[in-house]
């Protein structure tokens, strides 16, 4: 058996980056910020990685819709083991749903079993590019996936659901969105590293990407207020007690 | 825990290639994964942490800035050394094992072996499943190896070997042992010559020595060898003199000019976020302006160190690096670190002596680095011969 996958991948500010508004009001300044590749798209590379694996034999492909900064990202998926990249250049950021246009229109003309993605971007939080690029392909999709297997031309796929979980099985080719679970990422080995510089990383201009969605403007999230210090020690915990019940309501 | 951005006050990074900074960040990852969450307890338990072994050379840091055709990483030397700036920035005795596994051991195999003991040895330590010590020292001679008194005399189908050596890194690990012996008269460095040793060989013995304070994440030996026969393969052909067993040392204390930098991030960092968060007299002590200026010290330090093993790694890059220059970066950068991590253990406070945070154990660490590899004295006098045309040793 074989597995092709194609893999969507998204340049994020790293998670310990303090992330400023630029003075548009409307992006990120990105000026002096580490860029990472999305942690829930590193699962979905891994069990890419996995599956072809385990199948011995298929190819993994990456593919971004991004600035030219985003090759970067593509060669940190290429170290860990991918075997080929697609960078689909936009000229500025484009919203949820061009994005989705802009991977569908490349993918449709591609030959693929699966099509995974993180199940979110830790910067816009959307959770919705999955999902749609599926609906413009016509093709199932399962979002939250821990663990899949692919087998006889079907994926099965466990899904994380409010206090438990859930398998759905999913004719192929499919869409699934990867959360934690299963897809622990490996270290792109140093061999890895050099050997990505080797394989191909095609670069085009991303086709067909409208959408209605205009970013209006950013703010900070409001500023906590200043913790209160009720007492010292076990005397305290009555009145801590009682505030975290009819002040707080959390008990 | 937090993971560790590193410490680049003048954009160093953009002096970096993209290859360069990926392997910098995937050791730095590493590190903070699967070496810092174990070395409180090796430290304390005074051994090396193994498991580390394997993992490492899954990653590709043994003898990384040797060709892929063996096995390695093939990466070039700036690259190398940031690897070996990140492995200290964990522990100077992982960077050690690191380093003797590479540069004293692969490296003299690589440079002085036949093509059948390149191909024997060095894909399966590029693994990790051979081991690596590397045997200069001696009880009476450190400063000055040429004076070794460890003979190889010629037998009819190989080699005997005698003699002692000591404060050997791996030893009692090690599956081989690069010997440095004298093949000819006592006074005759020039026969001086590289054996590859496997530590199974009847006659050799491998001792911890007790009591170190220093290092301890990291085994160190003394090596006895009565009489130990290796065949005529195991002698290193283009070994010659005690240039030979010097060029290793070149490659080793290059690695250690960018680890000794390691070690002071990580104690920078460490007594930075110390000095925000530790309330004193109704501030942080980081708004106190001694702390301030001993943070500005150790920047500064820092910085100057950065700069100057990114300096030595292009020029070893385009092949006109000299050993001096080595001396140079390794005094510096070694000197500087061991000022990092004592002001950073003293701004820690009572903190400070704790192995729960990493000052000390870089401070305790770094006093062996600086005397391991050349002393800083002597390469002051390395440097001072140099400049000045005279030998003072
Ligand atoms: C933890 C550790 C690991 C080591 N690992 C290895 C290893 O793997 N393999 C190996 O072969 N060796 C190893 N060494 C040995 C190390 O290289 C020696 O300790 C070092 O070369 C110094 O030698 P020494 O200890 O005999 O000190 P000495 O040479 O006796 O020096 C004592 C003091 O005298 C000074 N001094 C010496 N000569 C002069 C001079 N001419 N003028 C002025 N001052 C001078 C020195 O700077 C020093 O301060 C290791 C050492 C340590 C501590």
């Amino acid at each position: 058996m074989r597995v092709k996958s194609i893999v969507c991948v998204k340049r994020v500010p790293d998670t310990e980056a303090r992330v400023r508004i630029a003075a548009d009001g409307q992006s990120i300044e990105t000026a002096g910020v580490k860029f990472v590749l999305n942690p829930y798209d590193e699962f979905a590379v891994e069990a890419a990685l996995k599956h072809k694996e385990a199948a011995g034999a298929g190819d993994v492909t990456v593919l971004s819709v991004g600035g030219g900064e985003s090759a970067e990202t593509l060669r940190t998926a290429l170290a860990m083991g991918a075997d080929a990249a697609v960078l689909l250049k936009s000229a500025g950021p484009l919203e949820g749903l061009a994005v989705a246009r802009v991977i569908a229109e490349e993918v449709k003309g591609r030959e693929y079993d699966l099509l995974l993605f993180g199940m979110k971007a830790i910067d816009d939080d959307l959770q919705a590019v999955g999902p749609m690029v599926a609906e413009l392909l016509g093709i199932p999709a399962a979002t939250a996936v821990t663990e899949f297997s692919v087998e006889g031309g079907k994926a099965t796929a466990t899904r994380e659901i409010e206090g438990g979980s859930e398998v759905v099985e999913l004719k192929l080719p499919c869409a699934i969105t990867l959360t934690k679970g299963a897809y622990e990422p490996r270290y792109a080995s140093l061999k890895g590293i050099m050997a990505a510089k080797k394989k191909p990383l095609e670069e085009k201009p991303a086709a067909g990407g409208e959408s209605g969605v205009k970013v209006e403007k950013l703010s900070y999230p409001a500023e906590r207020s200043a913790g209160r210090i009720v007492g010292e020690g076990p005397d305290a915990v009555p009145e801590l007690l009682r505030l975290l019940r009819n002040e707080a309501k959390v008990l | 825990m937090a993971r560790f951005q590193g410490v680049d006050y003048y954009d160093i990074d953009s002096l970096l290639s993209e290859e360069e900074r990926m392997i910098r960040d995937t050791v730095r990852q590493w590190v903070d994964d699967e070496l810092l969450p174990v070395i409180e307890d090796a430290y304390i338990g005074r051994y090396l942490p193994k498991q580390l072994i394997p993992r490492m050379a899954e990653l590709g840091v043994f003898g990384a800035n040797l060709p892929e055709e063996y096995g390695c990483a093939g990466l070039n030397n700036v690259a190398y050394g940031l690897i070996m700036q990140e492995l200290e920035r964990g522990d100077s005795g992982i960077r050690s094992f690191a380093s003797v596994q590479g540069a004293l051991c692969m490296y003299p195999i690589y440079a002085f072996g036949s093509e059948e003991q390149k191909q024997a040895y060095l894909p399966r330590m590029a693994a990790g499943e051979v081991i690596g010590c590397f045997g200069l020292t001696e009880p009476d001679y450190g400063s000055n190896p040429g004076g070794m008194i460890t003979r190889a005399v010629k037998t009819e189908d190989g080699w005997v070997l005698n003699g002692a050596k000591m404060w050997i890194t791996n030893g009692s690990t090690a599956d081989i042992a690069i010997i440095w012996a004298k093949t000819g008269e006592l006074s005759d460095t020039k026969s001086i010559r590289g054996f590859i040793v496997p530590t199974d060989t009847p006659g050799f013995s491998a001792k911890d020595q007790k009591g170190k304070l220093s290092l301890l994440a990291s085994d160190t030996s003394e090596l006895v060898l009565q009489d130990v026969h290796v065949p005529d393969d195991a002698l290193l052909p283009k070994s010659g003199g005690l240039k030979s067993p010097l060029m290793c040392l070149t490659q080793a204390r290059f690695g250690i000019a960018w680890g000794a930098v390691g070690a002071a991030m990580a104690c920078y960092d460490e007594a930075l976020s110390y000095s925000k968060q530790r309330v004193m007299f109704g501030g942080p002590i980081g708004g106190k302006q001694i702390q301030q200026v001993r943070l500005a010290e150790m920047l500064t330090g820092i910085t100057n160190g950065q700069l100057l093993s990114w300096r030595l790694g292009r020029l070893k890059d385009e092949g006109t690096m000299r050993p001096e220059q080595v001396s140079l970066a390794k005094r510096h950068n070694v000197s500087m670190a061991c000022d990092v991590a004592r002001e950073a253990r003293r701004l820690l406070g009572g903190n400070g002596i704790l192995v729960e945070y990493s000052a000390m154990r870089h401070m305790a660490n770094l006093e062996s680095v600086y005397t391991y590899e050349g002393t800083h004295d002597v390469h002051g006098l390395i440097l001072g011969q140099d400049v000045t045309g005279i030998a003072a040793y």
